[in-house]
């Protein structure tokens, strides 16, 4: 019976009901609180992106898509086709500049540096650097090239400078930690048959990293595309399509910025379509960037 | 590792001296493209002080401490913008910090592996967003509706005492809440997954230990999660208002440019990236080398308090390693 009566006692001791209510409502009320965090990023990116659809979606067609910017920015009608181009002309060159210039200094702090003073010196400069502002990237394209050019400066080619300066330390970060996961088994396999270490990190390493190195690109060109502030003083302003590097130019960034601050109804809704557009842009680099590093898991 | 085979073919050795000149080729090459890292940061930090020396000289210490800027009278002074630029950051942290804690432990503790899998893209997709839509979404939707709202909860709030005044006239729509809510979304998901990796490490037996002994879940994250996982929340803090303090273009256009020091969170205010967006394109002479000059003291500003994240977090890295 006292037995019984003790076992009883115990059992009670586990029961959810012997902790105190007091504990009991802490443990509800931070439940509770986490749930509110969850909301409070929640609710406004629900409503970003309702608006973006809901105002984008009444003024994006072919036509908003092709025709060029409107003269003035208070008038009705006109396009955002040279933004696009112009958009994909600057963060193309900023891709082309700074992806493999990121893959090759990766490969030298973990294929060759390792430990070293120098590897360590550039991937603590290389932090340094992923800090960095964009609006002091603009800046400062804009003292080495811009100025020292004249007005002839202002281009598309100055603007992909900026990004490049932006991407370069993302890159560099993403492809190392993709080269610590290539097995050293790979290499000395490499190695044993006689393969030179260039060759070995070319024909083996690289490729085995590659579809993480891929998706760490892409997500630095998503970022960059999105970018308004290194390109508002480096890009000068175009109207019509400038396909080239050379000459003034548009992008869709800094089209939603001057648009949004100029304020006027139809500048406002031109805002609205652009932003549709860019985050289109933007969320399918990073959806394929996604697609392309779950590819790589799954092997 | 490195060392080739010592015997090697005859036949084979020639075309090995080859691919010996390649392999130092190759590797010559790469360390050059890791040393434009440091090329490129010390061109930063040497033009853009040389284009603000102008500036830097003519207002001498002036240029941070004094907070009067008059750009057709020569007046270049800084601190409202320096003053600004700590306010808003400070009330995105005030918002962002308890928000992705909350968040990072919903992916860690609560959430079932497909929520969180959903929470974890939802984040993404938040980082995802450039800023300068939600800059837009801040200036043509926020900052219409709200000098209204902010009338409703200033009006009593600002009759406590000693805080009140935080809380006073005028409501504007375009104020540095505004912006400071704004940069809050943009800095949320770095700061949450950041912080969800820290608490990712904090041991199971830990955790286990705490729950056997018979802790709710709160006292668990209390008593095992949150004393693991301080260095490490505090450099993904320090990353965050880095990254607060950077954000220009949000900024720009929500916060009002008008330049005051006054704690007052519904005023127009304004911070140093937001007043060079503003300004740079229609400034000449001294007064494009004064912006420029706000952009050297950004740059430091962020400069320090990155170094401080980074070594925060890597010595909470070596603890936990």
């Amino acid at each position: 019976m006292a037995a019984s009566a003790q076992a009883a006692a115990t059992r009670g001791s586990l029961n959810r009901s012997s902790i105190s209510p007091g504990r009991r409502l802490r443990n509800a009320l931070a439940t509770v609180l986490i749930y509110v965090a969850l909301t409070f990023a929640l609710v406004p990116l629900g409503f970003v992106l309702w608006y973006v659809l809901s105002k984008g979606l009444g003024v994006v067609d072919a036509a908003f898509l092709t025709e060029e910017l409107p003269a003035q920015v208070r008038r009705a009608r006109g396009g955002i086709g040279p933004a696009i181009a112009g958009t994909l002309v600057i963060t193309g060159f900023a891709t082309l500049l700074s992806v493999p210039l990121g893959i090759l200094a990766a490969v030298y702090l973990h294929e060759y540096g390792g430990s070293n003073p120098v590897a360590g010196l550039v991937r603590f400069l290389s932090n340094v650097m992923a800090g960095v502002p964009s609006i002091v990237m603009g800046l400062f394209i804009f003292t080495v090239f811009v100025l020292r050019r004249g007005q002839g400066g202002l281009s598309g080619l100055a603007g992909g400078l900026a990004l490049a300066c932006l991407m370069l330390p993302i890159v560099i970060r993403s492809t190392e930690a993709m080269l610590r996961l290539v097995p050293n088994e790979l290499r000395e396999a490499a190695y044993a048959l006689g393969t030179s270490k260039s060759r070995t990190i070319l024909t083996v390493v690289l490729p085995a990293a590659l579809p993480g190195i891929t998706s760490g690109a892409l997500l630095a060109v998503a970022r960059a595309a999105g970018e308004t502030a290194p390109l508002l003083f480096t890009i000068g302003a175009s109207r019509q399509y400038n396909w080239s590097l050379g000459g003034p130019n548009a992008a869709l960034s800094t089209q939603i910025f001057s648009n949004a601050q100029a304020g006027f109804p139809a500048a406002i809704d031109r805002a609205w379509g652009a932003a549709l557009t860019l985050i289109v842009l933007v969320l399918g680099l990073s959806t394929v960037a996604r697609l392309v590093a779950a590819r790589l898991t799954v092997r | 590792m490195s060392t080739s085979p010592a015997v090697a073919p005859a036949e084979r050795r020639l075309a090995r001296r080859g691919s010996r000149r390649a392999d130092d080729a190759f590797r010559l090459l790469s360390l050059a493209a890791s040393l434009t890292v440091l090329v490129v940061l010390g061109l930063i930090a040497w033009s853009t002080t040389k284009e603000a020396l102008p500036a830097f000289q003519e207002e001498g210490l002036g240029f941070v401490t004094s907070a009067r800027w008059a750009p057709n009278e020569g007046a270049f002074g800084a601190w409202a913008f320096v003053f600004g630029t700590f306010f808003v950051s400070f009330i995105a942290l005030v918002f962002a910090v308890p928000a992705s804690i909350g968040i990072a432990l919903f992916i860690t503790e609560l959430a079932p592996a497909p929520v969180r899998r959903v929470t974890t893209f939802v984040m993404d997709l938040l980082a995802a967003v450039p800023s300068v839509v939600f800059g837009l979404w801040g200036v043509s939707v926020l900052a219409v509706r709200a000098p209204g709202f902010y009338e409703a909860i200033g009006s009593p709030l600002s009759a406590i005492p000693g805080l009140g005044g935080a809380f006073e006239e005028p409501f504007n729509g375009k104020s540095f809440l505004t912006a400071g809510f704004i940069l809050a979304l943009l800095i949320t998901p770095i700061i949450t997954s950041i912080t969800r990796d820290v608490f990712e490490t904090t041991p199971r037996g830990q955790k286990e230990a705490a729950l056997a002994l018979g802790a709710t879940r709160w006292e668990m994250i209390r008593g095992a999660v949150f004393p693991h996982s301080r260095a490490g929340v505090i450099g993904a803090v320090l990353l965050g208002l880095g990254r607060a303090m950077g954000e220009t273009i949000a900024a720009a256009l929500v916060i009002g440019a008008g330049a005051q020091t006054g704690l007052r969170l519904f005023a127009s205010g304004d911070a140093l990236a937001a007043r060079i967006a503003n300004e740079f394109g229609e400034a000449t002479g001294t007064w494009r080398s004064a912006l420029i000059g706000l952009g050297v003291v950004l740059f430091g500003m962020t400069i320090l308090v990155n170094l401080a994240a980074t070594a925060i977090v890597s010595r909470a890295g070596r603890k936990a390693g």
